[in-house]
């Protein structure tokens, strides 16, 4: 019996019963931009960037089951288009300045967004007041850079079993917060070894004394592009 | 049974009690008793803690956490989710204005600014003393009848400056709800047309009977060729979605009503289950003999909080006549009750799986599907949710049989539909029709003169300009989930979409990112040619972000939030054109504006603090 397939960009996938289309799609070495999917966590399918057409519907593929014959379009001009302004969405939404950020080349959002030749915002900024959370002795919190992807709240709820995070408020109000009376990192039982510490695509949640011990310039994403890395599997991050 | 009776509300919960600062275990453990200390409930609880105190008290929150043994995370998340919830005291009085567009042309806007004067509050806030916040809200329901406003989530309609001038004596007095005129709190329902629903008189219990009677699977199969469709909006086949459910392997089945009704412009659910309650629970009822449920729940929105004790009374009358409960009419292996979970503000939660993350007691946000509630609805086991209208129509299908019900309406659109009618006409209110009538003939019904457009379907439906007022209400041209708004040619249509893509703005849940950031960035487009500042530009701009809300957004609120512009751009053009300053280029920045900030903090609105305009 032959294996179930379908195809990417004309390109054949084989895939297991069960998985996504960005599950096969990993699995193969295949890039599908993406943000609010980790292979270690549920999928969640709220940034939308990895959204593609099959037979000629858009829809998210961390959460669309691979069937066998899809003919899945990714990498298309339209898609790119589409998935540039959402970036420049996540770009407005928040507080990024690049080139003072620790998470600079290491950030995926940034990545993403060179991987996509978004140029601009092209939006105005919406300019949120996000205060820092640096009470932690260890980790520092800035919310100013937070896409509300969800993967830290999945991380501490499902993995870590703490629910250290969670999403508050709605619409462009939405905002993370933390898990204590004080609404402070300090006041949890948050700790360096949780899966929560390491799974932040951007750069809210950092690690303190660290920053620039790698130069910017000399970076995971400085190195090479997002969509020519090995693809991560569960349990990396 | 259909009466033009107005529903008095004698049981509205009193307010606040300021002095009961600790939440102690009193008034606590019967709240968390009477939800089995699920915390599937935590909606509910938290509903229930704030509607007895008035805000969700810190101390509050510590016995939840422990009893329930939820994280703080959670509540915290859910309170700041849902409009009608605070963590903080804000105000024994919570008054808020319906903001829907009909509500504003009826002089909603200079109403509460007579309130926030009369009692020295700033909108949005809470007075110095604790005493009343003033603010708005989404389309409360009561369109027919407004501007209407909620006084501690309990609705008041018919406003005027003499009566809002009473309700701010009856606040600066401290007068307990309880004891506020009972007149005040009147819900009238204006029922102008009735055709096979308004007009039968069902008994409580004969669809029952002839269910019975004919037996589960024949009366699914005349569901079937009645060809009925769901009437929340999309139009999906009813049977099909009961016959599915029924053949879903799960532990238990679920019936769910979709009473959250927050399309504004909406209101014939409400007058359905004021008027006709046993005609839908008895709707509820049957689809759960036919799928195997043995529980049910009405998803009431918040809105219609006072016709809670209603339906509960409706519920223990026909459980004490075995029409639900325990061996409904001596069946002993038929049995069916129901729960009626109360909303709090958030219209994402008409949405049906949002919905039924709201009845876990979670934040509203919409599902991923597939898989569906027919298969994985509630705790993930088969669930049907239909509207409240469906459900009715089911009844009259089970008494007079299917071939009956096909033959109205017309081939594709079976049936009757309930308009709410409002806006510029004489007779606003709820008008039954077979499907197929015109939307001329509606116009000339209720009374309409020189009308210039017509919102079918609220903000998410359609708007129709003079030229289209020969298309049919039918789910093959125009389909609609009831909301029918009449604009005259006095009126701005720039106005109204502006009114709609706010509404929007308000209510996205904000999961998936297209519509979380798209809806504001429409909001400020409006903002900015309402101001004077737009260019041809915008237009382009905002048909791209059409594009995007309709293909990256995750549920139907993202799909549709750039309607009510796009229509009106294509249809009322001048609107537009008279707000570009600039038919050229594009003013990158607008610097009286962004001084706006500086001149609300020092109080200052003279010419000196405005930068003139610079020609
Ligand atoms: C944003 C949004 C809001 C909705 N609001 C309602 C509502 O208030 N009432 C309703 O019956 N259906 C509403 N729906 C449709 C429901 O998801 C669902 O289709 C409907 O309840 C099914 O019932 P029906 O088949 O009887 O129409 C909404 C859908 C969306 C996308
Ligand atoms: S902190 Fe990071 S991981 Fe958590 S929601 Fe924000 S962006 Fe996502
Ligand atoms: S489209 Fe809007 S309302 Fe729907 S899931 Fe996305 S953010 Fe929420
Ligand atoms: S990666 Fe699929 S929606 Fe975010």
């Amino acid at each position: 019996m032959s294996e179930a397939t379908f195809t990417l960009d004309g390109k054949t996938i084989p895939f297991r019963e069960g998985q996504t289309i960005m599950q096969a799609a990993m699995a193969a070495a295949a890039y599908i931009p993406r943000l609010c999917y980790h292979p270690g966590l549920k999928p969640h399918g709220s940034c939308k960037l990895c959204t593609v057409k099959v037979n000629g519907r858009h829809t998210a593929s961390c959460t669309y089951q691979a069937q066998p014959g899809l003919a899945v379009e990714s990498d298309t001009e339209e898609l790119n288009g589409e998935r540039r302004s959402l970036l420049q969405m996540l770009f407005v939404e928040g507080n990024h300045f690049c080139p003072s950020c620790e998470a600079s080349g290491n950030c995926q959002l940034q990545a993403t967004a060179y991987e996509l030749k978004m140029m601009t915002p092209h939006y105005d900024h919406f300019f949120p007041d996000r205060p820092v959370d640096a009470s932690h002795p260890e980790y520092l919190l800035d919310f100013n850079r937070c896409i509300l992807c969800s993967l830290c709240v999945r991380a501490s709820r499902d993995v870590d079993g703490k629910n250290v995070f969670a999403l508050a408020e709605r619409g462009i109000k939405t905002r993370l917060i933390v898990n204590a009376e004080s609404g402070l990192l300090a006041d949890t039982n948050f700790s360096a070894d949780d899966m929560a510490a390491h799974v932040c695509p951007v750069g809210v949640i950092l690690r303190k004394r660290t920053g620039f011990s790698v130069p910017i310039g000399q970076r995971t994403y400085d190195i090479n592009p997002i969509s020519a890395l090995p693809q991560p599997k569960a349990g990396e991050s | 049974m259909v009466s033009d009776a107005d529903l008095h509300v004698n049981d509205a919960p009193s307010r606040s009690d300021p002095d009961a600062a600790i939440f102690g275990a009193a008034s606590l453990d019967p709240i968390l008793a009477r939800h089995n200390h699920d915390a599937n409930n935590l909606l509910q609880i938290l509903r229930e803690i704030q509607e007895q105190h008035g805000y969700i008290p810190p101390d509050a929150v510590d016995r939840l956490i422990t009893s329930l043994k939820i994280p703080r995370v959670k509540i915290e998340g859910m309170a700041a989710f849902y409009s009608f919830l605070h963590l903080q005291p804000h105000g024994e009085y919570r008054v808020l204005f319906s903001d829907n567009i009909t509500d504003r042309m009826l002089g909603s806007a200079a109403l509460m600014e007579q309130m926030c004067r009369e009692l020295w509050v700033e909108p949005g806030k809470v007075s110095e003393d604790g005493l009343v916040s003033v603010g708005t809200t989404s389309c409360t329901g009561m369109c027919d009848q407004g501007p209407a406003l909620l006084v501690n989530n309990i609705a008041v309609t018919n406003l005027t400056a003499q009566r809002v001038g009473t309700l701010c004596e009856l606040i600066r007095n401290r007068v307990p709800l309880s004891r506020w005129p009972a007149e005040l709190f009147t819900v009238t329902n204006h029922i102008r047309r009735k055709d096979i629903l308004l007009g039968s008189e069902l008994a409580p219990g004969s669809a029952l009977a002839a269910l019975l009677a004919r037996g589960a699977a024949q009366t699914l199969d005349e569901i079937k060729i009645s060809k009925l469709r769901g009437r929340g909006g999309a139009g999906f086949s009813t049977a099909t979605k009961w016959e599915t459910c029924r053949a879903a392997l799960g532990e238990q089945h679920y019936v769910v009503c979709n009473a959250d009704e927050g399309e504004p412009g909406t209101f014939k659910d409400r007058m359905l289950l004021a008027s006709c309650a046993d005609t839908v629970i008895e709707g509820m009822t049957l689809c759960a003999r036919i799928i195997g449920a043995q529980k049910g729940f009405i998803y009431l929105r918040g809105e219609y909080r006072y016709l809670l004790e209603h339906l509960q009374r409706v519920l223990q009358r026909r459980r004490e006549h075995k029409l639900l409960g325990r061996g409904i009419l001596g069946h002993p292996d038929f049995d069916f009750d129901i729960d009626i979970h109360v909303g709090a503000g958030a219209y994402i939660c008409g949405e049906e799986s949002a919905l039924i993350e709201s009845l876990e007691g979670k934040r509203g946000t919409p599902r991923n599907r597939p898989p569906f509630p027919v298969t994985h609805g509630y705790l993930n086991q088969p669930t049907v949710v239909n509207n409240v209208e469906t459900f009715a129509a089911a009844s009259l299908i089970a008494l007079h049989g299917g071939a009956w019900y096909a033959g109205i309406g017309t081939g594709t659109s079976s049936g009757t539909k309930l308009l709410s009618v409002s806006g510029d006409c004489a007779h606003p209110g709820i008008y039954e029709y077979p499907f197929g009538v015109t939307v001329a003939q509606v116009l000339a019904d209720c009374g309409a003169k020189n009308t210039q457009a017509v919102q079918v379907s609220g903000p998410s439906g359609v708007c129709l300009a003079e030229n289209e007022f020969g298309r049919r209400i039918a789910f093959e041209d125009i389909p609609t989930a009831g909301a029918f708004m009449v604009f005259d040619r006095s009126r701005d249509m720039f106005e109204v979409a502006r009114n709609f893509v706010h509404f929007f703005a308000h209510e996205s849940c904000g999961f998936c990112t297209p519509c979380r950031v798209g809806t504001p960035l429409l909001r400020n487009m409006m903002d900015k040619l309402a101001r004077g500042r737009g260019s041809p530009y915008d237009f382009a701009e905002i048909e791209k972000l059409n594009l995007l809300l309709q293909s990256m957004s995750h549920c139907g609120l993202g799909h549709s939030a750039c309607n009510p512009v796009l229509d009106t751009i294509a249809k009322f053009r001048p609107a537009y054109d008279q707000r570009l300053l600039h038919k050229d280029y594009v003013p990158a920045f607008d610097l009286d504006y962004a001084l706006s900030q500086a001149r609300r903090m020092t109080g200052r609105d003279d010419t000196g603090a405005h930068l003139g305009e610079a020609e």
